[in-house]
């Protein structure tokens, strides 16, 4: 079968199975709600799990490791900003965004001028933003703006209205990645540095787009996340650091780069929550809760590699 | 020549690589007291030869004997008989100083306490070699200059150290020594050579061999084409000896070359001739491999490629050589590995027009002739000369006004060959510019202009007719040693 080829389809195959699991424990009372909190939650990591995608997909040794910290940053000030004022909303989330953008741009600087690998850069910078943040926030916890609380955490036909966001912007990234010239550039670096330079690839330019484009989409996850949480956090962002890399990961994208997929992405997320919930639901404590999530992290990733990797024949 | 067994001979070798064959029966024999001198082009088998007598690599055919007894020869074998070998690439570890290397080199010779030993070996080696030469053995070998380390180097491959050193194979050992030291190295070789050392000697200077040799042995497409004393040679003898006879052909499948364009591009360099591309030129790079075409294919292509924000035309393409390290996308599809470079210009509206991009990958495929039933298949899928077209159609379709190519035939089939120098033809009458780097002299007969490379620097301009074998060879083995290089 075709669509048992595709690397991304264990991930959802995953998904579907631990809900499908949890449901049974429960005999089906929380199917919807369970449903409904899996996408608004899924949401988040989807954001930011597309923007790493992008990054990974740069190949080996390219991560954004200053995801967290650019999305408490970003929350902070824009929140701040914006002071509970409803019509603050838009210049918040402008802000929320240049910030991210000018993150990304750090990093790159980082690692172009000063040719410090990536994941020193990104988790070096993290930390002047995460004290930047500190500095912002001094402890105060600002309320977003009523209606914008009142979007984040509302729904439209019982889609959350966050899953949609993340759906437009998933809808996006696909068109990027699978059609537009950029994403194609994007994948060929990721295949080979040397080659896709001597192919006429502007790498530099393309590369640092990449990066500029993961750290906006963390700014506006932290603007996202701090509306629905209600007040920014300095910790909010400290779970998505692994969440972002483990999405990309389990949605079936290599961790090599040069070969990622967008839906596997949402089947990751989705099942990142799951599982959670499911070990919940059959009464873990924490620590075997933490344990049997990795090895069935672990399990997930192999069953998608023991396949084989599709060919990307196009 | 004396009556005792060679020192080491080897009879019919014999050693292929795939469908290379790299010796094609060498018989040579090489005797106490003498210098030999072994010249050839590239791809002549020198290397190869040079690795088999080390004991690096081992013949599929011919029989090899040391002071006249048959051995079972490696590279053991070949150290308890007192072989060194300088290599041209250097072998020094750069994180030790020289003292830590000479302990390395020279294991086994080294007691516990072994810092002070190695320091006075170390320093006795350079002082033999090259009096006066200023080398502190306590000094990291990165740390010092290119021309020092050739020179360490050599020191301790004469070092009296372990198995007395009875022949030392020097492949071009002057290549980065100025003409004074390379003048003490070559003293110390005749001198090693009067107290009954043997010595081959690999250098691209023929003077220097004309010189220090006693004995030259001139190799060519895997066999010995001449083995006579040096005193028999001329420079003009040897060139001629390396090159093959009666070879003027395809000169007549060339139009004349174009009358004094404006240049396209001019690249100057810190020394020699600045190397000038006119439109519809097809201009060769040529002479020794890795004396500095590759360096300028690929200066050229950053100086025009830009690395932060391409325009809609590109102003340069590249066809690699190293297909692997910088040529093939491993995990795409043939198509999109050939329409990578010109992804711009298939582009509306920032998304790939995959219609139009599989007109363009199927009416190159037709005109090239890439062997394959779909060009959805994955690049890995074709064969390395089908691989190579590829890249062919990839720059040629970028639509670039100037297209570098960086020895792009290796390991290319004939078939082939013809069939891309006919379109790099046409193409050049239709107004493109080409430079060609190419490791093989007949590919150079194809072009407009040619330059010859000699240590970094374009050495000689060769046009039209003037672009002979024999003319490159010259050139190429022309050079005096490398000034101020230390």
């Amino acid at each position: 079968m075709t669509l048992l080829r595709k690397p991304w389809i264990w991930a959802w195959i995953a998904a579907i199975v631990v809900y499908a699991a949890t449901i049974a424990a429960t005999a089906g009372a929380s199917a919807a709600g369970l449903a409904q909190a899996a996408f608004t939650f899924a949401a988040f990591s989807v954001i930011v799990g597309l923007g790493q995608m992008f990054v990974i997909t740069l190949g080996p040794g390219n991560v954004d490791l200053s995801i967290p910290a650019t999305m408490t940053l970003a929350g902070t000030v824009s929140l701040k900003l914006m002071d509970t004022a409803d019509a603050m909303a838009l210049p918040g989330l402008a802000v929320a965004l240049g910030i991210g953008a000018g993150v990304g741009f750090a990093n790159y600087a980082l690692i172009k001028a000063l040719r410090i690998p990536p994941i020193i850069a990104t988790l070096a910078l993290s930390f002047v933003v995460q004290s930047a943040a500190i500095w912002t926030n001094r402890g105060l916890r600002i309320k977003p703006p009523e209606t914008l609380a009142a979007f984040s955490t509302g729904n439209l036909w019982g889609i959350p209205n966050l899953a949609i966001v993340a759906s437009l912007l998933t809808l996006a990234a696909w068109v990027l990645l699978e059609r537009s010239a950029w994403g194609r550039r994007v994948t060929a670096i990721g295949q080979s540095l040397p080659a896709a330079r001597r192919a006429g690839i502007a790498v530099h330019g393309v590369r640092l787009s990449a990066y500029v484009l993961c750290a906006t989409l963390a700014g506006l996850c932290g603007f996202l996340l701090s509306c629905f949480s209600g007040g920014a956090a300095l910790n909010m962002g400290a779970e998505y650091l692994l969440i972002s890399i483990a999405v990309v990961v389990i949605g079936g994208s290599s961790v090599a780069g040069g070969n990622s997929n967008v839906p596997g992405i949402w089947g990751a997320a989705l099942f990142l929550f799951l599982v959670v919930s499911m070990l919940n639901t059959y009464g873990f404590g924490a620590g075997p809760r933490m344990i049997l999530t990795g090895l069935i992290i672990i399990a997930v990733i192999l069953a998608a590699s023991l396949r084989g990797p599709a060919s990307r024949g196009m | 020549m004396s009556d005792a067994p060679a020192l080491l001979s080897v009879t019919d070798a014999r050693l292929r690589f795939g469908e290379v064959t790299a010796l094609d029966g060498v018989s040579l024999a090489l005797r106490a007291g003498e210098c030999l001198g072994l010249v050839g082009h590239n791809g002549a088998g020198k290397s190869t030869l040079v690795n088999v007598l080390n004991g690096g690599l081992a013949l599929q055919g011919g029989s090899l004997r040391a002071d006249g007894q048959p051995v079972r020869w490696d590279v053991a074998a070949a150290r308890a008989l007192g072989l060194r070998c300088v290599f041209q690439e250097l072998s020094l570890c750069p994180n030790l100083t020289v003292a830590e290397n000479a302990r390395i080199l020279h294991r086994g010779q080294f007691g516990l306490i072994w810092r002070a030993e190695a320091r006075r070996l170390a320093k006795a080696a350079l002082d033999a070699v090259f009096p006066g030469h200023g080398i502190d053995v306590r000094a990291q070998v990165a740390s010092l200059a290119l021309a020092q380390r050739q020179m360490v180097e050599i020191a301790l491959a004469f070092a009296e150290a372990g198995p007395p050193p009875r022949l030392v194979i020097l492949d071009e050992p002057t290549s980065s020594l100025d003409a004074s030291i390379a003048r003490q190295l070559l003293s110390h070789v005749r001198r090693f050579v009067a107290a009954g050392g043997s010595v081959v000697l690999i250098s691209h200077i023929l003077s220097e061999v004309l010189e220090t040799a006693t004995r030259i042995v001139v190799m060519k497409d895997g066999q010995v084409v001449a083995d006579r004393p040096a005193a028999e040679f001329t420079p003009a003898g040897l060139v001629a000896a390396m090159g093959s006879t009666a070879q003027e052909r395809r000169r007549a499948e060339r139009g004349a070359a174009p009358a004094a364009a404006a240049p396209l591009v001019v690249h100057a360099l810190p020394r020699g001739l600045p190397v000038r591309v006119a439109a519809g030129e097809v201009v060769g790079l040529t002479g020794l491999a890795g004396h500095g075409q590759t360096e300028l294919l690929r200066a050229l292509h950053d100086r025009l490629a830009p690395a932060w924000a391409a325009g809609r035309r590109p102003a340069v393409a590249y066809v690699a050589g190293d297909r692997r390290h910088d040529g093939i996308l491993p995990l795409w599809s043939i198509r999109r590995n050939l329409t990578v470079s010109a992804l711009s210009a298939l582009t509306r509206r920032g998304l790939v027009d995959e219609r139009a991009e599989r007109a363009a990958a199927e009416a190159w495929r037709s005109r090239i002739g890439i062997r394959s039933p779909d060009l959805g298949l994955p690049i890995l899928s074709l064969s390395g000369g089908n691989q190579q077209k590829v890249l062919f159609a990839r720059a040629l379709l970028a639509g670039a006004p100037l297209v570098l190519m960086d020895d792009p035939m290796r390991g290319v089939d004939v078939g082939t060959k013809q069939e891309v120098y006919g379109i790099i033809r046409a193409e050049a009458a239709a107004g493109r510019a080409f430079v060609w780097y190419s490791s093989e002299i007949e590919e150079m007969e194809l072009c407009d202009r040619v330059y010859v490379f000699r240590e970094g620097a374009a050495a000689a301009e060769l046009a039209g007719a003037q672009i002979t074998e024999t003319a490159i060879l010259e050139a190429s083995f022309a050079g005096h040693p490398a000034e101020g290089a230390a």
